[in-house]
Parts: structure tokens; sequence; C-alpha cells
């Protein structure tokens, strides 16, 4: 029997090692939605306390396991009790003292902890300066609906899934649904928030370098929760400014006014593009299409093969989602995506 | 091994014995979970209420007459006295009392539903109009459920005091059922309140 | 004019092995013969059992389903699973390991321990603990109905709205879902009562309030927030089936209603609820345990405060559920402090078990490998709750697999392990029979390695930004090799799971002769044979202290407990009620015999709840026909039950 005792220490050394193996992977590994990283001053704060609790998580831990392995193995242990045997303790029984230490010091570490976590809540308060400009970011099943607000109502548009912000400010987010409840997340800037639908929140942003940042819903929403990504794109304020201007016009119209034409009657109904007769609202808005990076909320990059299979047959690779396949002919399908290409 | 340490210090009852009854205890506890379930109805209540509203759809119809639910309220009263009357009757072995009690307590209980069937009737919405109605009616509908059993059970305590089941010492279920009757009046207390008060006193305006 | 004296009686002093009184106390609580009998029984310990039977096979079904969508996550971009497919996994998952597993596994072995460690002959009301049983089987059969005829529940296991609302959710998946709830509700809220009645009132004479295990007030905290909080739940799924079948506008928030109130509700149930599923589990180690270590357990009182301010702390934290929606940050702060400052208690427990090990003289048994190790489970998975108990912290954390990996700990490591422990531990009491040492090592290291390989690195999941409930992710996210562990670990443990219901199977035929106590336990259900006799106790125990059987070794309060003798209830299935706090014996209680108004009851409320689903209103006016005169016919008064006038039944 002692020989049980001996490898339930082995295991339990084993274990911790492994643990702290683990804990120091994810620093290395290549994630794009790790939250271990931060870029902006605001997700500093918190991941500071992260690593804070963590370490006192670690501790505990640690220290549990320690004090039960040695618990176990400091006496020897019996295989099997007999009746009427000796008994460990008489009347005055002892251990006692366990209780006063080990609840004192880890009283003590959950009350640092309480106030290290209303400490940082503080200084996530809304920031003093306010902000430059607010976006409204509306949940859908399953993709986002993007609006940039202003003061000067012509500076006002829309668009979809990609989000770019000025670096250096922090901007004020509006988060809304249109349907059921959606949670807006970009782990490298900031923890979630949820877009409920019956109320409006709010949520503040600010990156610290230039990069693109992926997001990902991450309330449970229906059966294509799963590929509800985002991208926030961070650029200087300059090349920013460059590209609000530019999502101001619209598109230049194609030279093949028919593909135009077939793409307002085939697709117009739920997509809108700036300046054309499509004005739809059930997908996103496709006005400058090209310019984003990826194609059906942040699932396939935004190449000419991946559109023409998502127009194709969406779903095939997005099954559930709300866009049906519109069954074109594999000329209409080049024509339509011949037009999409236009929308620079 | 000596009996004294084993023996109770006097005789002991013997069966369903007033508080000293499972099912007694049984009812408490049933009453705090019931009661707890009307707390949760409140509660949402409260918190629709506690929402921003467009005028006059908090309340809906404006602030509800009292000119039924005070009279009735008094009626619920009126007949929680009864049947406590029957609970001191069957005490004192009145089993006449007891039966008396328990049959008005039960036909206050049914004027009860029936002038809350014409409350009912007098609203100018339906279930499905807006969360105000669907508030108003689930909840009243929920003490309106409760009231019917209660009714149910005044009605068998009545069948079985005629029929001679209880007397001084055997009540238990005479006691058991009348707290259950007494709950469902101290609800209505509550719930008379939250409908039909607070209105008054500008929640939800 | 009859009088008190009447109903009096002094009752017998005798000692056990009186001629004839086991005998005639077989014949008085013997369940009747044949299927009649196996339907109309009340004796705790075939119910006990039977909800452990239950719950494991709901447990083997919970595991399987979440093994085949563990297929499925092993790799990125598998195709194993459509997503519609995946989310009646993960929630039918949910559902069945929180509501059908953990919670009815418990209420089993309290079912089938209280009135034995009690000193008691029965629970105080048979009749009830039979229908929560009933209700229970019928609740989960409804709810795997839904599953079966591929209308399993599809959103979550707390089933946030709008998304259950029927504009999102068009079939019947959740009216089943809400209406098995409900009829589930009912079940545990009986049982609840049931515990809680008994405990005031059955505690063998002697047994003072300082003198109750500690699994005793843990089920008993457990079942008195049940109580307040089943009916949050109850109501929601009720409020939600009108919204979806009647037109109701709770939830609809196009029409004025309010999305965040379905989560109030729910969370003001769901968390009293996750501890009410793991303080009885955490009574069985602090019982359990100290056996093995062959000397009471350090500070039991201080535990059993320790367990009740954990459930009363537990009632003010439901919001850190809801840290991502939007409240104001000052009210989500207080909620936060509150969900740290709740580990206190549980520090209490967790130095207690510590204490008990260290001074006393660990002996090397299967159960004591279970107990033991569920200090480190637990400790890993409250700290992983701790970390989110942080507000910022879990703006983060929360809806990652690091969430998913709490759950786990805490209810795999707190529920789970204590549970395998209590079978090894208690499976002589129940059988008489011992389960096997050797397979139970194998046992407990595949479970126990298992475990830690296959959801350890969930936390590391997490952290690497993998978010829950998604049937699948891309290549390239880093998540591939962490999915792939934990998959291969959740077979292995899996594994282990299936040898100990191998060990089970072959030990209940095949196992050593236990004897009343093989393992030299204090408590009172030791004091019997093993399998108890239906009656539990020839005469009724009285009780001197908190460790009846360790009285010669370790000293008295002052006072001693004796088992050989005692008093005697012969005049009918008799039982001893006590004063709540006392225990001073009060009156001697009639006991009902078996009965088939609980099934019939349960029947028809199932009945009730079919008819609400399908909307047959002809269904429900019967059900609720049928409902009625169950209850009338069981609450008849009754002469035998000394409930009505007259003295002849004293
Ligand atoms: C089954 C039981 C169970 C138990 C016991 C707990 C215990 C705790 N839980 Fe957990 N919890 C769940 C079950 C449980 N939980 C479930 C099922 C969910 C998810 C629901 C879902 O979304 O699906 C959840 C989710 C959950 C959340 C929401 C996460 C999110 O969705 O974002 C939070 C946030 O605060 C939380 C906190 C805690 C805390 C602080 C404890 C504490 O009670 C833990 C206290 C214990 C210890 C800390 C260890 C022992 C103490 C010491 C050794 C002392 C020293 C310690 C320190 C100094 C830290 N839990
Ligand atoms: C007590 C509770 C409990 C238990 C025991 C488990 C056990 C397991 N759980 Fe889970 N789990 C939950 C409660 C529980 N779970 C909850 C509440 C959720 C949240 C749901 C939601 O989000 O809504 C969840 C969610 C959840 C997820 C997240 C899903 C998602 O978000 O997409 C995952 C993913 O890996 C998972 C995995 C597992 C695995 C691998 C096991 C393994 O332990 C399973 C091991 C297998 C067995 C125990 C079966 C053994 C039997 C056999 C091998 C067959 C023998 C056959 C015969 C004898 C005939 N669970
Ligand atoms: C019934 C509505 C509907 C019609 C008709 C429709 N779409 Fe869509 N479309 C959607 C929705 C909804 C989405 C978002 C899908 C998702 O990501 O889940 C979408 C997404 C897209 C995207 C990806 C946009 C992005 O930024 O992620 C493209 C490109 C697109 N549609 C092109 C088309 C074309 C071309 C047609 C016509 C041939 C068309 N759609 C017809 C509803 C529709
Ligand atoms: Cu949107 Cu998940
Ligand atoms: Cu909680």
């Amino acid at each position: 029997m002692r020989q049980d005792a001996n490898s339930s220490v082995k295991v339990a050394w084993l274990s911790a090692l492994l643990a702290t193996l683990m804990f120091a992977s994810p620093a290395r590994a290549d994630a794009p939605l790790n939250y271990l990283t931060s870029h902006s001053d605001r997700a500093d704060a918190v991941l500071h306390l992260t690593w804070g609790v963590m370490g006192i998580s670690v501790v505990v831990m640690a220290a549990i396991g320690v004090l039960l392995t040695v618990s176990i193995w400091r006496r020897p242990g019996l295989a099997e009790p007999q009746p009427g045997m000796r008994l460990a303790v008489g009347p005055r029984e002892g251990g006692l003292s366990w209780l006063w230490i080990g609840v004192g010091v880890s009283g003590l570490a959950l009350l640092a902890t309480v106030v290290w976590t209303v400490d940082v809540l503080a200084g996530l308060a809304e920031p003093a300066e306010g902000a430059p400009f607010t976006i409204e970011v509306t949940g859908h099943q399953w993709w986002w609906h993007v609006r940039y607000l202003s003061d000067d109502p012509s500076r006002i548009f829309t668009t979809a899934n990609e989000i770019h912000i000025p670096t250096g400010v922090p901007v004020r987010f509006k988060l809304a649904s249109g349907d059921v409840i959606h949670s807006f997340w970009v782990p490298a800037l900031s923890g979630k928030t949820d877009l409920i639908p019956g109320q409006t929140n709010e949520l503040w942003l600010e990156a610290r370098d230039a990069g693109t940042y992926r997001g990902q819903c991450a309330e449970y929403c229906g059966i294509e929760h799963a590929r509800m990504g985002l991208i926030v794109v961070a650029q200087s304020p300059a090349a920013f400014r460059t590209w609000w201007d530019h999502q101001l016009q619209s598109p230049a119209p194609p030279p093949d006014a028919s593909a135009m034409q077939s793409f307002d009657m085939r697709c117009g109904s739920c997509h809108a593009v700036r300046g054309t007769a499509a004005s739809g609202v059930l997908g996103p808005d496709l006005s400058h299409l090209m310019q984003r990076k990826t194609i059906a909320a942040g699932l396939l990059a935004n190449t000419e093969r991946n559109r023409l299979h998502w127009i194709d047959d969406p779903q095939a690779i997005k099954p559930g989602s709300l866009m049906p396949a519109p069954e074109l002919t594999p000329h209409e399908l080049a024509v339509i995506d011949g037009y999409l290409e236009t929308l620079r | 091994m000596s009996d004294a340490a084993i023996r109770p210090h006097a005789e002991l009852p013997v069966g369903a014995i007033g508080s000293r009854a499972s099912g007694w205890w049984a009812m408490i506890f049933t009453i705090f979970t019931e009661g707890s379930l009307f707390a949760y109805l409140l509660f949402s209540y409260y918190y629709i209420a506690a929402q921003p509203h467009l005028p006059g759809t908090f309340p809906q119809g404006g602030v509800p007459s009292l000119a039924l639910a005070l009279p009735n309220t008094i009626v619920l009263l009126i007949s929680s006295g009864f049947v406590a009357w029957a609970q001191t009757g069957v005490e004192r072995n009145d089993k006449k009392r007891l039966a008396l009690g328990l049959l008005i307590g039960c036909l206050l209980g049914i004027v009860f539903l029936i002038v809350q069937y014409f409350e009912w009737a007098g609203k100018s919405f339906p279930l499905a109009s807006s969360p105000y109605s669907s508030l108003y009616f689930v909840v009243t509908g929920f003490h309106m459920a409760h009231v019917v059993v209660g009714v149910l059970v005044l009605a068998a305590l009545w069948f079985w005091s005629r029929r001679g089941y209880f007397n001084n010492v055997r009540f238990a279920h005479v006691h058991i059922g009348a707290i259950y009757w007494h709950f469902v009046d101290a609800v209505w207390i509550a719930v008379f309140f939250t409908f039909y008060i607070t209105p008054l006193l500008g929640l939800g305006a | 004019m009859s009088s008190i004296t009447d109903y009096e009686r002094m009752p017998d002093v005798a000692e056990a092995e009186r001629r004839g009184l086991a005998q005639e106390m077989q014949r008085l609580w013997e369940t009747g013969p044949g299927v009649r009998g196996w339907l109309s029984t009340v004796d705790h310990k075939e119910i006990g059992l039977r909800y452990i039977v239950t719950a494991f096979a709901f447990l083997i079904a919970g595991g399987v389903e979440a093994l085949i969508f563990r297929l499925q996550l092993a790799g990125p971009n598998e195709h194993l699973l459509t997503p519609e497919q995946y989310d009646q996994l993960f929630t039918v998952h949910g559902m069945t390991m929180i509501f059908l597993y953990a919670g009815p596994v418990l209420s089993g072995f309290s079912n089938y321990l209280w009135p034995l460690l009690l000193g008691a002959r029965d629970m105080a009301l048979p009749r009830l603990n039979a229908l929560s049983y009933w209700i229970y089987l019928c609740a989960g059969v409804f709810l795997y109905a839904a599953f079966a005829i591929g209308f399993g529940p599809n959103d979550g296991w707390f089933n946030y709205v709008p998304l259950a609302a029927r504009a999102f959710n068009g079939g019947p998946n959740i009216d089943f879902y809400a209406l098995g709830m409900i009829l589930l509700g009912i079940s545990t809220t009986v049982g609840a009562i049931n515990f809680i009645v008994t405990f005031l009132r059955m505690r063998a004479p002697g047994m003072t309030i300082n003198r109750v295990p500690i699994l005793i007030w843990g089920t008993l905290t457990a079942s008195a927030a049940n109580v307040f909080a089943i009916p949050a739940v109850s109501l929601a799924f009720f409020l939600l089936w009108m919204d979806r079948n009647l037109g109701t506008h709770f939830f609809d928030t196009a029409a004025g209603g309010q999305a965040l109130l379905w989560q109030h509700l729910f969370w003001m149930f769901g968390h009293p609820w996750v501890y009410a599923i793991v303080l009885p589990a955490m009574g069985m180690v602090s019982d359990g345990l100290p056996v093995f270590c062959r000397r009471p357990l350090v500070g039991a009182p201080a535990v059993a405060l320790a367990t009740v301010a954990t459930m009363v702390l537990g009632f003010g934290v439901w919001v850190h559920h809801m840290f991502a929606t939007g409240l104001p940050t000052i009210s989500l702060s207080f909620f936060s402090a509150a969900s740290i400052i709740i580990a206190l208690p549980s520090a209490v427990g967790v130095f207690a078990w510590l204490a008990t090990i260290w001074t006393g003289r660990p002996v090397f048994t299967t159960a004591f490998l279970f107990f033991a190790s569920f200090i480190l489970l637990f400790t890993i998975g409250g700290v992983s709750g701790f970390m989110t108990g942080s507000l910022p912290v879990d703006w983060q954390l929360t809806d990652t697999y690091f969430v998913v990996a709490h759950i786990h700990y805490v209810l795999i490591g707190i529920n789970v392990f204590p549970v395998a422990g209590a079978i090894y531990f208690w499976f002589p009491k129940f059988t008489g029979r011992m389960l096997d040492e050797r397979l139970g090592r194998w046992n407990f290291w595949l479970m126990f390695a298992g475990f830690n390989i296959g959801f350890f690195p969930m936390h590391i999941a997490g952290l690497l930004g993998m978010p829950r409930r998604i049937y699948t992710y891309a290549d390239g996210m880093g998540w591939d090799w962490v999915n792939l562990t934990i998959t291969a670990g959740s077979f292995v443990f899996a594994f282990g799971v299936l040898l100990l219901i191998a060990n089970v199977v072959r030990s209940v035929k095949a196992g050593r002769f236990a004897g009343a106590n093989p393992w030299d336990a204090p408590t009172l259900e030791w004091a019997t044979s093993s399998p108890p006799p239906p009656y539990n106790f020839v005469v009724i125990p009285t009780v001197g202290g908190a460790h009846p059987l360790w009285e010669d070794r370790l000293g008295t309060e002052g006072e001693t407990s004796h088992t050989r003798a005692g008093l005697v209830l012969d005049h009918g299935r008799e039982a001893i009620g006590t004063t709540p706090v006392d225990a001073e014996p009060n009156v001697i209680l009639k006991m009902p015999g078996d009965s088939l108004s609980p099934l019939c009851l349960a029947l028809a409320a199932t009945a009730l709840f079919v008819g609400l689903l399908l909307l047959a209103w002809w269904l429900v006016a019967l059900s609720l026909l049928g409902i009625g005169a169950s209850i009338l016919v069981w609450l008849w008064p009754r002469a035998r039950l000394g409930e009505t006038a007259g003295g002849a039944h004293v």
C-alpha cells in the first residue's frame, strides 16, 4: 500500500508540472483570439489584473496540491480498516489551527483581489476626453451591421463586418441588436459587451498599435454563432480619415450597366450599394465590398474564388445562413461577380 | 443500559396531531415555495414597470379601478376570518361551528371568484395585447388558480367535517387546509397592493 | 368529549435482540410482492436506489452526447455533425448533466442515507418521496422524448430569450424544454420539502442539532435553497411557454417585454442551484473522508456553518452570469465583490478536509482516493470561478472555454468524484457486498488522469480565445492541439466511468461480503445490517454524540448513544417524531403503507404537461381531474394513519 501513496505523489507532481507548462504555452502560441495579449491601455490594466488573479490561483492550486500530497504521504498509510481499530486521535481532536490560518490567509488574498478589481474598474470609466465620433454596431444573425455616426449628416455611412478605427483615440461604440442577443468581442482590444434587443449598450475601444484584430460574436445566437466573426482595422488617424472619405463616395458605375441591373434584381432586395437602386437591409451593405478583407462575417478571405463559391451556394459554406442560394446560371454568376469587383 | 436515558419523559401522542403532524410542516414549506413564486411574479411586474413606457400603456387603460377589487379584497379577508373561526371551533370540539365556518369560507371564496370574473371581463384589453396585460392576467390568474384550489380544499374539509372525521384532537387536516387558505388571502393583499395601489402612488406612470 | 389522553401512549423499551421483534417489524414494513409492490413501494432505500440508477443512466446518456460532439471538435472544420445536431447535443448534454444527473443523483444518496444517518424508520413523507421519484422519471422521459424525435432543446441549457422565442425558434424544441423543466421542478420541490421536514421531525431522540452529520447539512441547505429558488426558473419557463403559445409579451422586446428579465429569473435560480448540486456531495466527503483518516472531521461545526453560509451568499451573486449585459458598473461591482468573497466559506471546507488528512492516519481505499482528490479538483474549479468573479477579467473570460473548464472542474470535481467515492463507500451498505478494490484503483486513476488531461486544457483553449458553443472552428486559430488533447482525455475519462459501472455490475453478485460496518465508520447507518432491513432499525437508536459508533474510543460528551436497545414501535408502521432543535420525542407518527397514489398523481401530472405541449385542452382538463382525484384519495383522512377522530388506533 505504500506503493500507492508513492505513485499518487508522483502523478500529482507530474500533473502540477504539466499544468505550469500549459499555462506558459499560450503566450507563445499563435492564436488570433488569444486574450493574453493586449494592444490598448484600457486592455492593459485588465490584462495585468488577469495575470494577477491567475497568479493567485496558481499559487493556491500549488499550495493545496502540495499540502494534500504531503498530508497523504507523511504517515504510513493503512491498507484496510479493522473493526474496532485505534483512531488517529483521542478525545481532544486538534487540527483547528488549520482553519484559522488557512481562512485568514485566503481572506487577505480575496480582499486584495476585491480592491484591485474595483481599482481597475475605476480606471475603465468613461474616458475624460470624450470620443471624436461614435460607431453604431447592430448584431444580426450572423453578421454585423456597422454605421459611422457624425454630427454632419453627409458624413454618415454604413458598412458591415469590418470596422476601421484610428489609433490612439478612444472610440465610442453603441451596440444594439436586430434580432437575438449577440456579444461584441475583440480580445486584443477589449472584453465582451452584449448586444441586446430592446436596449443599447455602450463600449469604449482604443487601439494603441496599428494592425488588424480579429473579433467574434461571443454569445450563442443560433446555428451560425460559430461563424459570426468580425475584423477591426486600426490605422493611423490620417489613413483612417482617407478611408472614411472614401467610404462616403458611391462606387464608380460599372462599365457594363446590365451587370448592375442583374445585381439589383437578384440581390438588391437584401443588399445595398450606395448610389444605386440596390437598397436592401436584410444583408450586409456591399458598397465598398472590394475594400473588405473577408466575406461572410470574417469566415472567408475576400478572393474571387471564395466570392463565387459563396454567391453560388452560401448554404454549403455557412449552413443556415440567412442568405439563400440565389440559383444563378454560371454566366449570371460571373456577371454579378464582375459587378462586385467594381465595388472598390 | 438504563431505560431512563431512552424513555421519553411523558406519554407521547399518537398519529396526526395539530402542528406535530408531518403534513403541517410540509404545508409550511409549500407556502414558502409558493410565496417565492408570487415574489418572483411581482418582481417581474416591478422589473417591467420600472422600464420606460409610452404614456397610457402602463398600466394599460389607466389606473385600475377599485370599484370591484376593494370589496372583493374584503370578501376574501372575511372568508379567512370564518375559516379561523372554524379552526377555533374544532379545537373546542364544536363540530357544527367547524362545518359552518368552512362552508361560509368556501362560499365566500366562490364569491371572490365570481367577482374576479367580472373584474376580468371589464378589462378593455385581452391577455396578449401588451406586457402590462400579460402581467395583469397572468399574476391575477395565478392567484385565481390558488383560490380555486383553496375552495376545493375547503369543500373537501367541509365534507369530511360533516362525516365527523375531526374532533378536538384529530384536526390536523383542518389546520393544514386553513393555513393554505390564509396564505392565499395574504398573497392577494400583495397582488392587490401591486396592481391597484402602486399605480395610485405613481409607479409606471 | 374526547381528551388527548385517549390518543397517547408510552412506547416500550426493549433490546433489539428480543425474540420475534425483528420478524414482527419485517411483517409490518415489508413492501408487498410483485409488480404492484414494485410500483407502490414507499421505502426510501428502494426509492434512493432508483434515483441513483436513473441518474446514472442519464450520466451515460449525457456523457455519450459529449463524446460525440468532442469528436466533432477534435480537429478544425470537422463534418461529423451538422450545426443543428451540434446545438441540440450540447444543449441536451448540459440539461441532462445539470438537471437529470447532478441533482437527482444526490437526491438518491440522500434519500437512501438520510433516515439511516438520522436513526429513523423512513423519510417524514414517504409517499411524497415516491411521488418525487416518479415525476423525475416522467420529466426525464418527457425531455428526452423531444430529443428522440429530433426536436431536442437547442438554445443552451440556460435558454436565453429571444433566441428561445417563437420568432427565432419555431419548432416544438423549446416547448418541450419549458414544460419538462416545470414538471421536473415539481419533483425537486416536493423532494426538497420532504428533506426539510425529515430533518426537523425525524432525527432520532438525542440527535440535537450539533450532532447531525454534515451530509445532512448539505442536503438540508440545498433543499432550503431549492424551496426558494425553483419557483424562479419554473416561472421563467412558464412565462416563456405563454409567450410562445398564448401570445403574451413578457420577453418580447419588440412589444416592450424585457430580454434581461429572463436572465434575472434564470440566474436567481441558477446560481443557488449550482451550489445545491454540490453541497450534498461535499457533505458526503465530509462524512466519508474522516472515516478513512481514522478521526472525526476537523472543525465540523465550522464546516456545517460554511455550508449554510455558502448558500446564503449564493443567493446574492447571480448577476455574475450577466457581467457582459451592460448593467451599470456600480451594481456589477457589488456582485463581483460578492462572487470573490464567496470563496471564504469554501476555504473553511478545504482547510478542514486537509487538516483531517494531515492529523489523521489515511487508509488508502478507492473511496479515500476519490474523496482526497476531490479537494484538489474543487480548488482548481473554485479558483477559476474566483477569476471569473473579478468583473473586468470576466469580460474576457466569459463565454469562452475557460468557463467550460470552470464548470467541469466544479461539476465533475465536486459532484462526479465525490459520487464515485460515495459509491465505493456506501455500496457495501446498499448491497451487503464490497466493490473490487483492484479494479477500483484502475477506475480511480483512469478517471483522475483522463479528467485532468481532458479538462485542464480547456483553460488553455479559453485563454487562447476559443468561444464556447461553436460547432466548429477554422484552422489557424491555435486551438488544434488543445482540442485534440481534450477529446483524447475525455475518452480516457469515459473509460474510467465505464470501469466504475463494470465494477458495480460485477460486485453486486460477486463482491466480498461486507458485514454491518466494513469501514469501522462512526455514524448510525453502520449500526444496522447491510443491506438494511425495510424498517432500518429494530429499535429506535438514542443518540448521545456526533459519532455514536466511535464513542468507546473517542470518549463521550457526557451522554451515551444506544443502538442495541431503544424504543419499540410496533403498533403498525410507526416512527418517532422529535422536536426540531433538541430532538426530544414529542409524537409517535403513523407512517403510510405502500400506495399507488404517487404513481397515479405523477402520471396525471405528466399527462397535463403533454396536454399543454399539444395544446390539447381536453387532455388538460382530463388530467386536472385525474390530479384532483389522486390527491383526494391520497389525503383522505384515515383512521389507520391516526388522522380521524376515535381513539382505537393508539
Ligand atoms: C457546480 C457547482 C459550481 C460551483 C461550486 C461554482 C463555484 C463558483 N463559481 Fe461557478 N459556475 C458554475 C458552477 C459552479 N460554480 C456553472 C455551471 C457555471 C456556468 C453556467 C453556464 O454559463 O453554463 C458557472 C459560472 C460561473 C461564473 C460566470 C462565468 C461566465 O459565464 O462568465 C462565475 C463568475 O463569477 C462563477 C463564479 C464562481 C465562484 C466565485 C465560485 C466559488 O464558489 C468558488 C469558491 C471556491 C474556491 C475559490 C476554492 C477553495 C478556496 C480556497 C482554497 C481558498 C483560497 C482561494 C483563493 C485565495 C482564491 N461561476
Ligand atoms: C455534471 C455535469 C457535467 C458533466 C459530468 C459533463 C461531462 C462532460 N462534458 Fe460537459 N457540460 C456541462 C456539464 C457537464 N459535462 C454543462 C452544464 C455544459 C454547458 C452546456 C451549455 O453550454 O449549454 C457543458 C458543456 C460542455 C462542453 C462545451 C460545449 C460547447 O460549449 O460547445 C464540452 C466540450 O468539450 C463538454 C464536454 C464534456 C465531456 C467530454 C464530458 C465527459 O465527462 C463525459 C464522459 C463520458 C461519460 C461520463 C459517459 C461514460 C459512459 C460510457 C463510456 C458508456 C458506457 C455505456 C454503457 C455502460 C452502456 N461539456
Ligand atoms: C434574402 C436575402 C439575400 C439575398 C437575396 C442575397 N443575399 Fe447576400 N447576404 C445576405 C445575408 C443575410 C448575408 C450575411 C450572411 C452571413 O454572413 O451570415 C449576405 C452576405 C453576402 C455577402 C458577404 C458580405 C460580407 O461582407 O460578409 C456577399 C458578397 C453577398 N451576400 C452577395 C450577394 C449576391 C451577389 C446576391 C445575389 C446574387 C445576394 N447576396 C443575395 C442576404 C441575401
Ligand atoms: Cu451572434 Cu453569436
Ligand atoms: Cu454562478
